[in-house]
């Protein structure tokens, strides 16, 4: 049994843990932008900006700070354009998304083929080993959890520390509690002297600063070559956890996990002859995650537990003169 | 009333003489040669041609027909739905094409659709060779390479690599390509060291980097020590280059990539036929044929060996010189399934349609 734990289930967390790491960031930035009351389905687009930019960036300058900052600023533009024309020009969040979603799909594939098809970052050795699985000292010499959570990328650690800050952010601090009011209610928060438009802006950005930087974990350290598309649907994987999440943050940490478990799941076991069912088909195991995110969703509708309810002005847009 | 019908009738007529003048004008009704500067031919890809992967090998064999002086078009990221039939009419009626190309298996029903329209444009279809031809259509082709036999090649190499005696393949779907493709690989592999498996994970998916790359991971995890693909990114031999591991790649050398991981990769050269296809119409002798080409035509290749003994590559040169002679058939007897029966019986050759159609797995591949 030990040996099993040991031998079978710490890699394969690992790896789950590894996968799930770009899916946390990209949530947790879908979470800022959607207490914001702004409902973003372009986390796949700013996604792949940031990915097209994260490869430019490390095959020109080899330097992982400026590649990971690029890649957050590709993001952040897509997430200005949404911002200006959803919050000064007020128009429908949804269409709005899922033009950003293909707007930045189409940016990356231009960018892709005219100007890193063929080329690889291998060589680039500053920013492949600082983004390599690190085997933290001493920590990921205890068994089991050792190398299943010291034994991780960058993008882990970053991860982790970001759901941890904004989670004390939108509780602890006093903006986070304007923020939280924009997103409930923005005639009250701007009867009470906040900036509503100011607070979207900063907050939408933010967001899609963390989207691009999720962006870049697929192009430099899971290909490190550039092939169009290298999110494949993962970024709409983040716009269904931000719900499974029900916007906290911590629960974002659990739910992109659980996430990393079913999809490394399908893989691990697809050849295995479980007793009495026997072997499962992976299309099942694939289709479990989402099962699980309508089942929340029935679950949170039905509770209607307050802390689980969607922000509720997300998704309209604010007009002042309408209060 | 009277004057109702009067009108109906009218409509009918001049609406019937308008598709009759539309068909005379559009259709000369039957395939000439045409001159090489007359000729314009269209593309239609799956994906872009960024992909680094099928799309990019296609326009490759575009590239060789632009070097040899042919005029071409081409359309990336065309769907497999009726968008696809659109698209082929509008590279026929306002690029001018009278050569169409369509290269995904999915495209084929819209080529059918529109190559009836169009009787006088000459239409060649990958991947689909028995639905094409099953159509018998006299303006439509199909092609195919036989990768398989390069797959065969590869496998040797794996055989021979491995210390573990465990192979690691991520697969895209269950189809007969992937099949026939594991199942000639493990033919190579175990021709050379009957002791090691081929495990295969399906990732459900022709192109998805995080799955591959999880894939590749878990089979390294059971003690895989080489990883093969039969997908379109170059997640798995990153993963592996990733471990010290070596990988094998497939449909583009990347070889510049993982540099001291990589060992070769089973490459399509698309050229061959496409040339071949091209030439036929300018002199005429062009027919509808299944044309699936491996070896020894050179519709297929494998690409540089490198990152191995020079015993591995002298073996691989030995099966390859026999498979262009003829006197290695990959699928002959005996060949038993993964379930202990013998599907090929000693002395026997499996059928060309057999191999086309293959589902089963050949010993030694380990697949749910």
């Amino acid at each position: 049994m030990i040996d099993f734990l040991l031998d079978q289930l710490a890699p394969f967390l690992q790896t789950a843990l590894r996968m799930g790491s770009p899916i946390l960031i990209a949530t947790l930035g879908g979470i800022i932008c959607e207490k914001a009351g702004h409902l973003n389905l372009g986390v796949e687009g700013m996604m792949l900006m940031g990915a097209i930019t994260a490869f430019m960036t490390a095959y020109n300058t080899n330097n992982i700070f400026l590649t990971l900052f690029a890649a957050g600023m590709a993001g952040l533009v897509g997430a200005l354009i949404y911002a200006f024309i959803t919050v000064t020009l007020r128009a429908n969040h949804t269409v709005t998304g899922l033009v950003l979603s293909i707007f930045g799909a189409g940016y990356a594939t231009y960018i892709g083929s005219t100007s890193a098809v063929g080329k690889s970052i291998a060589d680039k050795t500053n920013v492949v080993n600082a983004i390599q699985d690190i085997e933290i000292p001493y920590l990921s010499d205890i068994p089991f959890i050792g190398p299943v959570i010291f034994g991780q990328s960058i993008y882990f650690y970053l991860g982790i520390a970001v759901a941890v800050i904004m989670y004390l952010y939108l509780k602890k601090t006093k903006a986070g509690l304007n923020l939280r009011m924009v997103g409930e209610n923005p005639g009250a928060a701007d009867a009470s002297g906040i900036n509503v438009a100011l607070y979207k802006y900063i907050h939408i950005l933010a967001g899609g600063f963390l989207c691009g930087i999720a962006g870049s974990f697929y192009s430099i350290k899971l290909v490190r070559t550039w092939t169009s598309g290298p999110t494949a649907g993962d970024g709409w994987i983040a716009v269904a956890l931000i719900i499974f999440a029900t916007w906290n943050p911590l629960k974002a940490i659990f739910g992109s996990f659980f996430f990393g478990v079913f999809k490394g799941l399908q893989f691990k076991i697809q050849n295995v002859a479980l007793p009495v069912i026997g072997t499962i088909k992976p299309q099942y195991l694939e289709m479990l995650p989402y099962i699980m995110t309508v089942v929340v969703l029935v679950f949170i509708a039905v509770k209607k537990k307050r802390e689980n309810q969607p922000p509720n002005a997300l998704g309209a847009p604010y007009f002042r003169e309408e209060r | 009333m009277k004057k109702k019908i009067l009108a109906i009738i009218v409509a009918v007529l001049m609406m019937a003489t308008l598709f009759a003048a539309c068909n005379g004008s559009e259709n000369s009704g039957e395939l000439k040669p045409i001159a090489k500067e007359d000729m314009k031919i269209g593309f239609l890809y799956i994906g872009d041609i960024g992909d680094m992967g099928y799309s990019f090998a296609h326009d490759q064999g575009r590239l060789a027909l632009e070097e040899a002086g042919y005029e071409t078009v081409y359309v990336e990221n065309v769907p497999e739905s009726s968008d696809c039939a659109s698209r082929i009419r509008d590279l026929i009626e306002n690029d001018g094409c009278n050569v169409i190309y369509a290269t995904s298996y999915g495209h084929w029903p819209y080529v059918v659709e529109v190559a009836k329209e169009y009787p006088d444009v000459y239409f060649g279809h990958a991947t689909a060779g028995s639905e094409i031809l099953a159509e018998n259509l006299p303006n439509v082709t199909t092609y195919m390479g036989a990768v398989y036999e390069s797959r065969y090649l590869a496998g040797i190499a794996a055989g021979l690599e491995t210390k573990t005696n465990k192979i690691g393949y991520v697969a895209a779907m269950a189809l007969p390509e992937v099949v026939r493709g594991c199942n000639a690989f493990t033919l190579g592999v175990r021709s050379v060291n009957p002791e090691a498996t081929v495990e295969v994970i399906y990732i459900n998916s022709w192109y998805d980097p995080t799955a591959e790359s999880a894939a590749a991971t878990t089979l390294m995890d059971n003690g895989c020590d080489i990883m093969a693909q039969h997908c379109d990114s170059t997640a798995p031999q990153t993963a592996a280059a990733d471990r010290g591991l070596k990988s094998i790649g497939y449909n583009s050398p990347t070889a510049s990539f993982n540099p001291t991981s990589y060992m070769t990769a089973p490459l399509f050269h698309w050229d061959v036929f496409y040339l071949n296809d091209v030439n036929s119409i300018v002199d005429g002798t062009w027919a509808p044929r299944n044309y699936w080409e491996g070896l020894d035509a050179g519709m297929v290749d494998l690409d540089e060996c490198i990152n191995m003994a020079d015993s591995t590559k002298a073996a691989i040169e030995e099966a390859r010189a026999k498979i262009v002679d003829g006197s290695l058939y990959i699928f002959s007897g005996e060949i038993k399934d993964n379930k202990g029966e013998v599907k090929v019986a000693a002395g026997e050759k499996m059928a060309a349609e057999d191999i086309w159609g293959m589902m089963w797995n050949v010993e030694g591949v380990i697949a749910g």
